[in-house]
């Protein structure tokens, strides 16, 4: 067997491979707290429970309905999403006029709401939940096995990801939430709704987080304390990269990803806070973020 | 970004503006006799681990509350240096076997040490990534504290000794050592009061109501702000200390974000930005907490409602409604 600095390649690239996976889902998320703290102001401290809905929605979705992973690709971001528009709605937008801190407690408040009544009904032990049959299986390249999972995860983040970037980005709508983000009462003078605007792109940072999660089912089992461990992460991503740029939180987020795998195969004792080691160098380099706008 | 920076400039809690009068000075000297009173009293009416208990979250809050509600900065791993000292006063008390008060002092210049490094990191950002670069290094401890060898991961330290005070005082006796309790709480109470009404508080008001124009006015606000770190991370660590003694337990459940959360919850409920807030919001927490054990889960979210129920209806808090009624800062 081949042998890179003395682990087996096979291992080697099993981790980095598992690293790229949360690094999708480091992105994904981050991605969809950017877009909400750009509009919102507001730090959803609920996207970690909102990402663990995703999962039961999905979860519930084949056990009470029959419906497979395929519709709950789709269907679990739509419910999730407009799970999130209903609290947006009913209890976020009091908030807006008020210092941020209180968005970060409201959001921390609906989290532990979240997770406890799911924890209520579920379990802590997690729920199996199977890879489509069309993705089982495997690829054997010549330094790997790659699940065909596995990779479908990383291509499909991918592809959602640079799809957010290019709406935000090249789209007219996606103008309009530039614009709303730098000055929203200009917008509205405009004739632009821009509260609706809020509400959707809540509803939409929320979707993404409920899509990785649909994604993570098959990977890691069911569980309601799933978004609870990765959201503190996810924090520590947006601390590392800033939340200034769409593509800086992409890229960020894979790549801290590769590092956490990486550090699981060389010195996994350290894999667990080598995220927040990075965060801490970061800070007395860059204070502001690799990819942060100085405020 | 044009409303963020709106938002950065208002003052981040909402505080009552009540001016210092020496009216307010004689209310609060009331205050502080009610309260001696309360503690001498409230031991042969209540069970005294209950309120040794509340006494430490009482001491924790308050720290937390000094760091919140006077340097305006709302740290979200507060667990970190609650924890820490517990895991070391606990360490100390049982491995290396030194008397009760000097386990504390151990636990306690941890939590400041702690303090220093954390808050010369968070600091470096302000506002909501100030909340989430505490929340981030105390996960971090957490980590540590669930891999080091000394904590002793999942079991934590048990049955740590309550020994001697001065190498003389017995503290077997809950009663006994309840008295050390409340001795430790209403001095870190006296402390504080102190703290936020001296001329360094002033200043931290100033900063925390309007940074830039402190700056302008010749404050190094970065220096008050990490002053005010320590300060507070070291109290949060007395309460950690006297918390292990009490219990005989140092556990992951004390560095875990949950605990994080509990002390927000806390002052949130009692008042953020009052002085005395704090005493009554751990009071209902644990109360609450006592009175609902029965129900398992259910606590995780009752406190999530309450959370919510306060930010949305409540903000001022149970104390700052009696200081908007009283018109006077409580």
């Amino acid at each position: 067997m081949i042998t890179i600095l003395g682990v087996p390649m096979q291992a080697l690239f099993g981790q980095l491979l598992l690293g790229l996976i949360n690094g999708s889902f480091y992105a994904i998320l981050s991605l969809g707290l950017a877009i909400i703290f750009g509009l919102l102001n507001i730090i959803n401290f609920t996207h970690g429970a909102q990402y663990m809905m995703g999962a039961f929605v999905a979860w519930m979705l084949l056990n009470y309905a029959g419906l497979g992973y395929w519709w709950a690709l789709i269907l679990a971001p739509i419910i999730v999403g407009l799970f999130g528009v209903i609290l947006e709605r009913l209890l976020i937008a009091r908030l807006y006029k008020l210092d941020h801190l209180y968005g970060l407690l409201l959001t921390f408040g609906l989290a532990l709401i979240i997770q406890g009544l799911f924890r209520n009904e579920y379990g802590v032990s997690g729920l199996p939940y199977a890879i489509p049959s069309e993705l089982s299986g495997g690829q054997r390249l010549p330094f790997m096995f790659l699940p065909n999972y596995r990779g479908w995860v990383v291509v499909a983040s991918l592809v959602v990801c640079i799809a957010t970037w290019l709406v935000i980005e090249k789209t007219k709508l996606g103008a309009y939430l530039r614009a709303a983000t730098e000055n929203p009462t200009l917008v509205q003078a405009f004739g632009v709704n821009v509260p609706l605007l809020l509400t959707l792109t809540y509803g939409f940072g929320v979707a993404l987080a409920a899509f990785a999660g649909v994604l993570a089912a098959p990977v890691y089992s069911v569980n309601p304390n799933m978004g609870a461990d990765i959201i503190i992460v996810v924090f520590a991503v947006v601390v590392i990269g800033g939340m200034g740029s769409i593509l800086g939180s992409i890229v960020t987020g894979f790549t801290l990803g590769l590092i956490e795998g990486l550090t699981k195969v060389f010195y996994p004792e350290a894999s667990s806070t080598v995220i927040f080691v990075i965060m801490v160098l970061v800070l007395l380099v860059k204070p502001a973020g690799l990819f942060g706008r100085t405020a | 970004m044009a409303h963020s920076a709106a938002a950065a400039d208002a003052a981040p809690i909402a505080t009552t503006g009540l001016p210092e009068s020496r009216d307010a000075r004689a209310l609060h000297r009331r205050v502080f006799i009610g309260i001696a009173v309360m503690l001498v009293v409230l031991p042969f009416v209540l069970y005294p681990v209950f309120l040794m208990k509340v006494l430490c979250f009482a001491l924790f809050a308050l720290a937390f509350n000094l760091l919140l509600g006077y340097g305006g900065l709302l740290s979200f791993g507060h667990a970190a240096y609650f924890g820490m000292a517990s895991y070391l006063c606990a360490y100390a008390a049982k491995t290396w076997g030194v008397t009760p008060e000097i386990a504390v002092v151990i636990g306690t210049v941890t939590a400041a040490l702690l303090g220093l490094v954390f808050g010369a990191l968070a600091i470096r950002r302000q506002g909501i990534y100030f909340s989430m670069i505490t929340l981030a290094l105390a996960q971090m401890v957490f980590f540590f504290s669930l891999q080091a060898k000394f904590t002793g991961g999942e079991d934590g330290i048990q049955a740590v000794p309550r020994g001697h005070l001065f190498g003389v005082i017995s503290l077997a006796d809950d009663r006994v050592l309840y008295v050390l309790v409340a001795v430790i709480f209403f001095a870190g109470l006296a402390l504080i009061y102190r703290i936020i009404h001296s001329p360094f508080g002033q200043v931290l008001k100033a900063i925390r109501d309007n940074e830039p124009r402190a700056i302008s006015l010749g404050y190094r606000a970065n220096q008050y702000k990490l002053a005010v770190f320590v300060l507070s991370a070291t109290l949060a660590g007395l309460a950690g200390s006297t918390k292990a003694i009490v219990f005989q337990l140092a556990s992951l459940t004390d560095v875990h974000w949950s605990m994080s959360g509990e002390v927000v919850l806390m002052t949130l409920v009692g008042g953020m930005g009052t002085v005395f807030g704090p005493i009554l919001g751990a009071f209902v927490i644990i109360a609450m907490e006592n009175y609902l054990a029965q129900f398992g889960a259910w606590v995780t979210i009752i406190q999530g409602v309450v959370f919510v129920v306060c930010v949305l209806l409540f903000r001022e808090g149970i104390v700052g409604l009696f200081a908007r009624l009283l018109k006077k800062p409580l």
